[in-house]
Parts: structure tokens; C-alpha cells; sequence
């Protein structure tokens, strides 16, 4: 019997704003895997990148806490956003970098009953589902889980850039592979891998407020090249690209002046499909960018 | 000696036909460069192929250029490398898993001269002039030199180490997207002078720079130039600083980019977890409930949202009451939000900017000191390099 997987979970922010359909998607994926999430409701938002930019103690203070929550469980901790993760590797290599720097973090940590440790020899981590499920749980294991081979069924990856660079503070040195994980899942889950353009370029979707053409035509051009190279639909790990590249569709549709309309799956929503679960249940319904393509693709080919 | 195949993009505009690939077979050391390829079959097949190269040591700036997709400097990239990344591509979707091409194209975001070489005149070199790179200092010059505290100096050190190769520009996706970007190049030479305690003009720089719609803040975030940088100058990095420094002198600018960090970082405080629709009001009208009146393009932006908005309300995403309502959105349970709140309050007078790049690991210091100690092992030995 394979070991239970048992992590501190932090859902992050807008898979409990703006796409719901992930916060359900992967609590129904993780209990299909068998994967307990203790998840870590005193949490704060990881900056995404925003806070750092405007204060950048702020933001390693504010992961800070948010490690110490999780290793006050003693767990290692699984978040579900490629922002989230780049965001927070990047303070966690600074708090690991300087332990006179830690200990001045720790200071304001202390008053509140927590402390950031390092863990020099990374048995505490903190990683995304995607590498979770690659590295902790495992492709075969993965494999002998699927009880709805997606056969013919084209995904294009879409990685988001906040896991895929700067290499040198995301683990690439200990796990060169960390950039084509998206095509081993798709593999592993039996679908077709779409080579196409974008797929660790950028969603756009940090500028969608400050220079909204720069941001929606680089989604609309990505979306564009996927469908061009046949994808049935893309999947992503990160909410953030997905708002940009769902949500937003129709309006980047119309800054590329092109037809869109593809499917964008949430990671756990693909991995659920293959598992046996059904769109409605992974949410897929709620997505702006309609799915409709996608059931009947895996309806016509038997199982 | 391993063989290799690599395959170029190659454009003469003499001839007046289209870009072509050719690929070269070439034979050489696994440790040795992409560049000493590329040489080789200039050498020995065609002595036409252009190539722009110079130190062959990373220093120069001169050898820029697109290796399986990623911008970087042909003399940095070791052959070997670059054949394990083309065959890991290829691999990952089906394709062979050794033996495959290396891919080798001119930079990005640059016209085309002709093979490797790029017009960085018209693109990186005016960006750059756009920014005054020089210095602006106050009144005369000394009679002898500026005299500055060495800890003042050192912050500027990181966009000092630019060698000009344009591999930033070239990997730039943004600039991708909007040509009319000022990018990263530009944008960390601009640093080095914002940053610089003799320049007189900061606050006119940081103004210009956040005021050109195409400036600091149409940078979208994506980290391409801080991988694609051979020497840690990390441009996006300096872009964010820019950003800091500019929001600490009160610059508004145009769009909405320092109200939309402002936006984000007060709700947080507030509410601990991102409440989007406050956000989207909040970048575009902050303080509307009374303060300040929304200029003509946030009124434009956020009508143009509403679109957005009613397809979400439609398909279910968002129902619930503290998604539609900016500001209702639920603080952290408990005594947490409190928690937050002192994280700001001491973040706030602490501000601690801990630069990697200028302070390095901890150990790396410590590392360093012991190989100066250790005893020499015999005669002829390799002593230990200085950092």
C-alpha cells in the first residue's frame, strides 16, 4: 500500500475568488488520489509578485508566515498557483540565503507563536500540485489511477512563467524537468501533447489593468497558435493565466481580431477527468471559454 | 569529440529571397561553446555564415543569439548543453531522444541584418539613448573627483555588470507584444542612474520613465530577461525597483500601475486574501468612495470590464455576494488579520530591500575564507581562486 501523502494546503486567493472551479476540482482530485490537504485557512496572499514590488521585507515576511503555518503542522506545503509558487520561491531563497536576515523575519514571526526554520536539506518544501504529482506522488502511481484515458483528446501546456523562470531559485538544478512536467501528465492521463508557441510564454495577465492591449494580445496570440496547431484545449496550473487566458478570452478575441474560443482546463480538472469525474463536477461548466468541445471529444472515443 | 548538427537561420538581403534554415555538421568537445560551432562551420563549410563575435569569454557582449529558443550568448552555451536541451524538447513530445538539432536563430525583437546578426541600432541601442544614460550631476564639476560613500554605490553595482548583449531584448515578451516598449536593457541602465547618488535628476527620470505608457510599468512580469541575462543583471528586478522608488516619490502615472500596486498591497492588509473586484476598482478609481474623482481612462477601463464581468455572473463563476460587491470580501478568521497587520507595521519602517546578488549566500563566504586557509597540498599544486 503506497504511502498516504499528507500536505499543509494553501489554496491562495483567487481559486477562492474569481475561479471556484479549482478550489472544487482539486479537493474532489485529491480525495480520488488520495491526497490529504490540511489546509491552512489562517493564511495570507503571497504578493504575487505585487507586494514585492512595492516592499520587498513586506512580501518575505508575509510568506514567511505563511511557511511557519505550515511547518507548524509538520508538513510540507502544497499550493495550487504557479504565481503563488515563483512568488513565494523567491522569498523563501532569500530567507534561506542569510540567517541574520531570518532571524530578523523571525522577530515580528515571534510575537505571533511562529517561526520560519530553514531546511537545509529540503525536507520541508513547499511545491505546486504539478510537481507534486510528479515528484512526491508519481506517474506510475498516477497512471494506475486513470479510469477515463483522455484517447484523442489534443491539450496544449500552458505553464505560467512563475514556475518555469528564473531556473536557478526553482529547484531546476535538483529537477531539470520541472519545464515539460505538463507533458509527461498529459501523457501519463493518455492525451495527445500539442506542440504550439506559448506554452511557457506569458498570459499577460500582470498588465491586464496597466496596459490591457500588451496583455490580452499576448493571450489572445497564445490561445490563437494552440488552436492553430490543433489543440482541443490547453491546461494550466496557474488561476491567474487562466482568468487571462478564459475569462478574458472573448475580450482578447477581439485585440488579436481573430475567433478564439478554446477550452482552458485547470490542472486538477484535467487530472480529474481521466480519473472518472465528470465536467459538472470539476466545475467546468462555470469556465467562460465553453468546454462543450472538449466532453463531446471524450465521449466519442470510447473509454 | 562529439558531432553535432546544428541548424541556422540564414537571410542574405542581397539575394532578395525569403530567411532559410541550413544545418551544419560540426565536431567539437561537449564543453566547448555553441559559438566554436558556429566558427567551425564557418571555417570549414561556409565562410559566408555572419556571425557577430568577439572575446569568446562572456564579456565583450557581441555573440547574442537564440539556442533552442532561448536567448543567450553563443560563447556562454556549451555545445553539449545545448544538444541535452534539444533532445529534452524533443523527447517531451514524442520525438527522438538524442541526435536531435540544435536550433540557432538571431535574436528576438530585432530586425534582421542578415544571418546572426541584428539591427540593434534601431531597437536596443534607441531604447537606450530614450533613458539619457549619463550622468546629470549637480552644478559644476568638483576639481577633483565626486567623492561618495562606497554603500551607495554598491545598490547599482548589479545593473553596472550589463554587458550590452541584448539578450534581455531579445527574450523580451512584453516587447514582443508592444514593440513600442522601453524594455529591460534600457530600463536597467536607467536604474544605474536613479540609483546613483551624484545624478541631480531623479525625480525628473523616475517621472518620465512611469508617464510613457510604454514604460516602466508595461512590463509584464515574466522573467524572461532575468534567465536570459549571462551576467545576473536581472533587468526586471531594477524595472521593480524603478517602480519602488517612483511610488515612494508619489508619482501617478498614466496606467494605473502604481494605484494597482497600492490597490493590491492595502487590501492584503486589510483583508489578508485578494479581493478582486476591490482590486479592479481600486486600480482604476482609488478612494472613489469620496476622495479622489477617476480620470478618463479609468472610467474607460472599467466600463470596458463590464463585459467581463456579466459573462462571469452568467456562467456561475462569480454568485456569491463578496465577489460581486467590491469591499464586502472576508477578512482573516481569528486574531490573524491582527497578525498581518503588525507584519506591515514593522515591514513598513524596517523596509529591508536584502539583495542577493550584492550580499551572496551565506555560505559562499565562509566556503571562500577555508580554501584561502587550507595548507598548499605539494608543489604545483592549484591554489584556490579568488572570488
Amino acid at each position: 500500500m503506497a504511502d498516504q501523502i499528507k500536505v499543509a494546503y494553501w489554496p491562495g486567493c483567487v481559486s477562492r475568488g474569481f475561479t471556484p472551479e479549482l478550489h472544487g476540482s482539486m479537493a474532489l482530485v485529491a480525495q480520488k488520489l488520495g491526497i490529504e490537504l490540511v489546509e491552512l485557512d489562517r493564511a495570507n496572499c503571497s504578493g504575487a509578485g505585487v507586494i514585492a514590488e512595492h516592499n520587498q521585507e513586506l512580501a518575505d515576511t508575509l510568506n514567511a508566515r505563511t511557511f511557519a503555518l505550515a511547518q507548524q503542522t509538520g508538513l510540507s506545503m502544497m499550493n495550487i498557483c504557479s504565481t503563488c509558487q515563483g512568488a513565494q520561491s523567491e522569498c523563501q531563497q532569500r530567507l534561506d540565503a542569510d540567517s541574520g536576515y531570518r532571524a530578523h523575519i523571525n522577530e515580528v514571526l515571534s510575537g505571533q507563536g511562529l517561526s520560519y526554520e530553514k531546511s537545509a536539506d529540503g525536507s520541508w518544501n513547499n511545491k505546486n500540485f504539478l510537481w507534486l504529482l510528479v515528484e512526491d506522488y508519481g506517474l506510475d502511481r498516477l497512471a494506475d489511477q486513470v479510469k477515463r484515458p483522455l484517447s484523442g483528446l489534443r491539450v496544449g501546456p500552458f505553464y505560467g512563467c512563475y514556475i518555469v523562470r528564473p531556473k536557478e531559485r526553482l529547484g531546476y538544478d535538483k529537477y531539470p524537468d520541472r519545464d515539460i512536467y505538463l507533458e509527461k501528465v498529459i501523457e501519463v492521463l493518455g492525451g495527445q501533447i500539442v506542440e504550439y508557441d506559448g506554452a511557457r510564454k506569458c498570459c499577460g495577465f500582470p498588465v491586464i489593468t496597466m496596459n490591457r492591449e500588451t496583455s490580452l494580445t499576448q493571450a489572445g496570440t497564445h490561445v490563437g497558435d494552440a488552436i492553430d496547431a490543433g489543440a482541443d484545449c490547453l491546461v494550466t496550473p496557474c488561476p491567474l493565466c487562466h482568468l487571462n487566458l478564459d475569462m478574458q478570452q472573448p475580450e482578447a478575441a477581439k485585440v488579436v481580431n481573430r475567433d478564439l474560443g478554446l477550452a482552458v482546463l485547470h490542472l486538477p480538472q484535467l487530472v480529474g477527468l481521466a480519473l472518472g469525474a465528470t465536467p459538472k463536477e470539476l466545475g467546468m461548466n462555470k469556465h467562460i471559454a465553453s468546454t462543450k468541445w472538449v466532453e463531446e471529444r471524450l465521449t466519442a472515443v470510447p473509454a | 569529440m562529439a558531432d553535432y548538427t546544428i541548424k541556422v537561420r540564414r537571410y542574405q538581403p542581397e539575394s532578395g529571397d525569403p530567411a532559410y534554415w541550413e544545418e551544419f555538421n560540426v565536431e567539437l568537445d561537449p564543453s566547448l561553446s555553441v559559438l566554436d560551432g558556429l566558427l567551425q562551420a564557418k571555417d570549414r563549410d561556409d565562410g559566408s555564415l555572419a556571425v557577430r563575435c568577439s572575446c569568446r569569454a562572456a564579456i565583450c557582449g557581441s555573440c547574442g543569439m537564440k539556442i533552442n529558443g532561448k536567448s543567450g550568448l553563443g560563447c556562454q552555451t556549451q555545445i553539449g548543453e545545448a544538444q541535452e536541451a534539444a533532445d529534452k524538447k524533443a523527447s517531451a513530445v514524442g520525438g527522438e531522444s538524442e541526435g536531435n538539432v540544435i536550433v540557432i536563430e538571431p535574436m528576438g525583437n530585432q530586425p534582421v541584418i542578415k544571418d546572426l546578426v541584428t539591427d540593434m541600432e534601431s531597437t536596443h541601442w534607441t531604447k537606450f539613448r530614450r533613458v539619457t544614460p549619463w550622468l546629470l550631476p549637480h552644478g559644476e564639476p568638483p576639481e577633483r573627483e565626486y567623492i561618495v560613500e562606497p554603500e551607495s554605490m554598491v545598490d547599482i553595482t548589479q545593473s553596472m555588470a550589463c554587458i550590452q548583449c541584448g539578450a534581455c531584448v531579445s527574450s523580451c515578451l512584453s516587447m514582443e507584444a508592444d514593440p513600442l516598449f522601453i524594455g529591460p536593457a534600457a530600463l536597467a541602465k536607467a536604474y544605474r542612474f536613479v540609483g546613483d547618488p551624484r545624478d541631480a535628476e531623479t525625480l525628473e527620470r523616475l517621472t518620465d520613465l512611469a508617464k510613457d505608457p510604454h514604460g516602466i510599468y508595461d512590463c509584464t512580469h515574466c522573467f524572461s530577461c532575468v534567465d536570459a541575462c549571462p551576467k545576473g543583471v536581472a533587468p526586471m528586478d531594477q524595472i521593480m525597483r524603478l517602480r519602488r522608488k517612483a511610488g515612494e516619490h508619489g508619482i501617478e502615472d498614466p496606467n494605473s500601475g502604481h494605484a494597482h500596486e497600492m490597490a493590491f498591497v492595502n487590501i492584503i492588509e486589510k483583508k489578508g486574501t485578494l479581493d478582486e473586484s476591490l482590486l479592479l476598482q481600486e486600480s482604476f478609481a482609488p478612494g472613489v468612495l469620496g476622495k479622489l474623482m477617476p480620470s478618463k481612462r479609468a472610467i474607460k477601463e472599467m466600463i470596458g470590464s463590464l463585459p467581463t464581468a456579466i459573462r462571469g455572473i452568467k456562467t456561475g463563476k462569480m454568485r456569491s455576494l463578496p465577489k460581486l460587491i467590491p469591499g464586502v470580501h472576508h477578512k482573516l478568521p481569528g486574531g490573524a488579520q491582527d497578525d498581518v497587520k503588525a507584519i506591515y507595521k514593522r515591514a513598513e519602517e524596517s523596509n529591508i530591500e536584502f539583495n542577493l546578488y550584492i550580499k551572496g549566500e551565506e555560505g559562499d563566504q565562509e566556503a571562500a575564507v577555508e580554501e584561502r586557509l587550507e595548507p598548499a597540498a605539494a608543489p604545483g599544486a592549484e591554489e584556490a581562486s579568488n572570488g
